[in-house]
C-alpha cells in the first residue's frame, strides 16, 4: 500500500468572539475517523463539498499537517516526521499554491527544482524534455511565470511535481478554471504518466469528467467522514444520479410525459422547452433523442450531466 | 557530499534571486541609493542632538558615531540576508510556505533564500563608511585584541540581529498580522542599539540587554574598544562577549522557530 490512513482525525480549535472581550473556543473536527488505503498504480478521486475535509486529508498525507490522532503512512513513511524524505518520493500540485517562481522564466523554475531535489542533469533532463513535448510547453518556456495563462501555468505545475519522478502524485483541483482543451490535454497526460510509469495518482476535483476519464475509484468525504469508497458507476447507480435532456421544440407542443425511460421534469414557454430526466445506466442520450424526435420536430437540445456536488448530496441524504 | 549538494541547491536559489532583481537595473540603482540616503537622514538625528549637547549619556559625538556605525553595519548585514523573514505571514497566507514544506530542504533555509533584497546593500555600505569615519575620529588604544574585536563586532552584531529576526518572525505562525510585531523588535532593536544604553531607563535597558541582546551589538563592544568601564556597572568581560551571546541567541531563536513550525503543522497546541 502506498497510502495508508487508519482512523485519521484532525481537529481545529476555532476561537469566536462572544461578547465584547470574551472569546469562546470550539473544537471543529475537519477529518473525523477516515480510513482508506491506496495500492501502487491506482488512480483515486477524492471528492466532497467544500469544507468536507479534502484539503485537510491531503495536508496530512503530504506532511504539512499533523493528524490529531490516527495512523498515516505514505510510501511507508510517517509524513510529518519524515517530511524531507517523503518530499523526494511524492509530487504535489495545489491549484492555488504555486511551486514555481513567479518572477523567473518558466524554464528556470525547473532548473531550481532539480537543484533542490538534487537531481543530476542526466536524470531530470530527459524527464523535462518529455514533459515539454507532451504538454507542448516549448512556446512559453522563456516567459516569466507571472505572465503565463492559467492553463500554461498548470502545465508547468504538473511538470514541476513530476520532475523527480515521484511514486505518488497528489493533485488538488488540477483542472479548476481551465478551458476544455487544456483540461483534456492535462487528463491525457496524466493517463499516459500512469500507464508508462505506474505513478499512483490521488486527485481532488469538482469536475465529473475528470473522474470519468481518470479514476476507477472514488473516495467521497462529507463532514469529515468517508461516506463512499468505490467506482463512479457504482456511486451513480447507488444514488440514482440522472442526466437531463433539455429539448427546444420548433413550435409549442404537448408535454412529453410518455417518452420511454424518462421522467418529465419541467415544461417552459407553453411546451417550447422541456426537461426530460433519465438514468444513464438504463438508457442513453441517443435513444432518448431518437424517441423525442419521432414525436415532435426538434430545434435544439442539450444534455446536462449530474453535478458532482449533487451526487454527493444525494449520497449523504440516502 | 550530501551537504555539498544542499549548498549547491541554496546557491542556485540565491543566484536566481539576484538575477531576478538585476533585471530591473534602473529601479535597483535608485533603491540602493535611497537606502544609503535613509541611513544618512537617520544619522542627522545624532547630528542634531550633538548640536545641542556636548555629551549624550556620558559619550562624545565621535563615540556615539562609533556605536552608530557598528549598529548600522550589523543591522544592515542582517537585514540584507534575513530581513524579509518578517514577511512570513504573507508566505503563509499565499500558501508559498506549504510549497516549502513539500520540498526536501529546510523550510527556514528556503524562506531565507526566497528573497534577497540586494538593494539593502546601500545600508551596509553607508554603515561601514560611518564606522570608518568614527574609527578615525575616536581615540582608541589599539591592541591585537581590539583590532580583532573591531573586525568581529559587526559580524557578531549581524548574527545577533539575525537571531532576533528569526525568533520574532516565528510569531507569524501564530499571528497573521505578525509583521508589525516582528518589526517592533527588529527595527526597534536596531534603533536602540545605535545609542549609548546610559540614556535609557532600567526596564528598557535590561530588556534589550538580557532578553533581546542588542546591547551586545554596538554599545558594549564600543566600551571595550574605547577601554571604558560600563557606567552602569556591567562587568568588563561582558563587553567582549558578543560572539558567545550571538551563539546563545541563535540556539534560542532556532528553538522558537521550531516551536512555531510545530504549531503551524499542528503538532504543538
Amino acid at each position: 500500500m502506498i497510502v495508508e490512513a487508519r482512523d485519521l482525525h484532525r481537529e481545529f480549535v476555532v476561537r469566536r468572539a462572544a461578547g465584547r472581550l470574551r472569546r469562546t473556543k470550539h473544537t471543529v473536527a475537519a477529518v473525523d475517523g477516515v480510513t482508506f488505503s491506496i495500492a501502487p498504480g491506482e488512480c483515486v478521486g477524492y471528492i466532497g463539498a467544500n469544507g468536507a475535509g479534502k484539503s485537510t486529508t491531503i495536508k496530512m498525507l503530504t506532511g504539512i499537517l499533523v493528524p490529531t490522532s490516527g495512523h498515516v503512512r505514505v510510501c511507508g513513511l510517517e509524513p510529518t516526521r519524515e517530511r524531507a524524505t517523503l518530499a523526494r518520493r511524492i509530487g504535489a500540485v495545489f491549484g492555488q499554491r504555486s511551486q514555481l517562481w513567479w518572477d523567473l522564466p518558466l524554464r528556470e523554475s525547473f532548473r531550481l527544482l532539480a537543484a533542490i531535489h538534487r537531481l543530476p542533469a542526466s536524470v531530470w533532463q530527459p524527464r523535462f524534455d518529455e514533459c515539454v513535448a507532451l504538454l507542448d510547453m516549448a512556446p512559453f518556456l522563456e516567459t516569466p511565470v507571472r505572465q503565463l495563462s492559467l492553463g500554461q501555468r498548470m502545465r508547468g505545475e504538473v511538470t514541476a511535481a513530476l520532475l523527480h519522478s515521484p511514486e505518488l502524485l497528489v493533485l488538488d483541483e488540477p483542472t479548476i478554471g481551465l478551458d476544455l482543451l487544456s483540461k483534456e490535454a492535462l487528463r491525457a497526460f496524466l493517463i499516459r504518466e500512469r500507464r508508462e510509469r505506474g505513478t499512483t495518482i490521488l486527485l481532488t476535483t469538482h469536475d465529473l469528467p475528470d473522474i470519468e476519464r481518470l479514476c476507477e475509484r472514488l473516495l467521497v468525504v462529507d463532514h469529515g467522514h468517508l461516506v463512499f469508497d468505490g467506482s463512479l458507476p457504482a456511486l451513480v447507480s447507488r444514488v440514482g444520479a440522472e442526466r437531463v435532456l433539455v429539448v427546444d421544440l420548433v413550435e409549442p407542443g404537448p408535454a412529453l410525459d410518455d417518452v420511454p425511460g424518462t421522467v418529465l421534469r419541467s415544461v417552459e414557454a407553453d411546451g417550447l422547452r422541456q426537461h426530460l430526466a433519465f438514468q444513464p445506466d438504463r438508457t442513453t442520450a441517443a435513444e432518448v433523442v431518437a424517441a423525442v424526435s419521432a414525436l415532435v420536430p426538434l430545434r435544439d437540445l442539450t444534455v446536462t450531466e449530474p453535478d458532482i456536488e449533487d451526487v454527493v448530496r444525494r449520497l449523504y441524504q440516502s | 557530499m550530501a551537504d555539498a549538494s544542499v549548498a549547491t541547491a541554496y546557491r542556485s536559489i540565491v543566484l536566481s534571486r539576484v538575477a531576478a532583481q538585476a533585471s530591473y537595473r534602473t529601479s535597483f540603482a535608485i533603491e540602493v541609493v535611497s537606502q544609503a540616503f535613509i541611513v544618512l537622514v537617520e544619522f542627522a538625528e545624532v547630528y542634531v542632538v550633538f548640536h545641542q549637547v556636548d555629551k549624550l549619556g556620558g559619550f562624545s559625538y565621535a563615540e556615539v558615531t562609533l556605536m552608530y556605525g557598528i549598529a548600522v553595519s550589523a543591522f544592515g548585514i542582517a537585514d540584507l540576508v534575513v530581513g524579509h523573514l518578517d514577511q512570513l505571514p504573507f508566505y503563509v497566507r499565499r500558501g508559498t510556505f506549504d510549497a516549502f514544506l513539500l520540498r526536501p530542504l529546510s523550510p527556514l533555509g528556503q524562506l531565507v533564500t526566497s528573497d534577497f533584497s540586494l538593494r539593502r546593500v546601500g545600508r551596509v555600505v553607508t554603515g561601514f563608511t560611518v564606522l570608518a569615519v568614527a574609527l578615525v575620529a575616536v581615540d582608541i588604544d589599539w591592541t591585537p585584541g581590539r583590532l580583532l574585536l573591531v573586525v568581529v563586532t559587526p559580524l557578531a552584531g549581524a548574527a545577533i540581529f539575525s537571531a532576533v529576526f528569526v525568533a520574532t518572525s516565528a510569531i507569524g505562525f501564530w499571528v497573521i498580522e505578525g509583521t508589525e510585531f516582528a518589526n517592533a523588535f527588529t527595527y526597534g532593536g536596531n534603533y536602540l542599539s545605535a545609542f549609548p544604553f546610559t540614556v535609557f531607563g532600567t526596564v528598557v535597558r535590561r530588556f534589550f540587554t538580557f532578553l533581546v541582546p542588542v546591547a551586545f551589538v554596538a554599545y558594549l563592544p564600543s566600551l571595550a574598544l574605547l577601554g571604558r568601564p560600563d557606567p552602569l556597572g556591567l562587568p568588563g568581560w561582558l563587553s567582549w562577549s558578543a560572539v558567545p551571546v550571538a551563539v546563545v541567541a541563535w540556539i534560542a531563536s532556532a528553538a522558537v522557530w521550531r516551536t512555531g513550525l510545530r504549531h503551524y503543522v499542528g503538532a504543538g497546541s
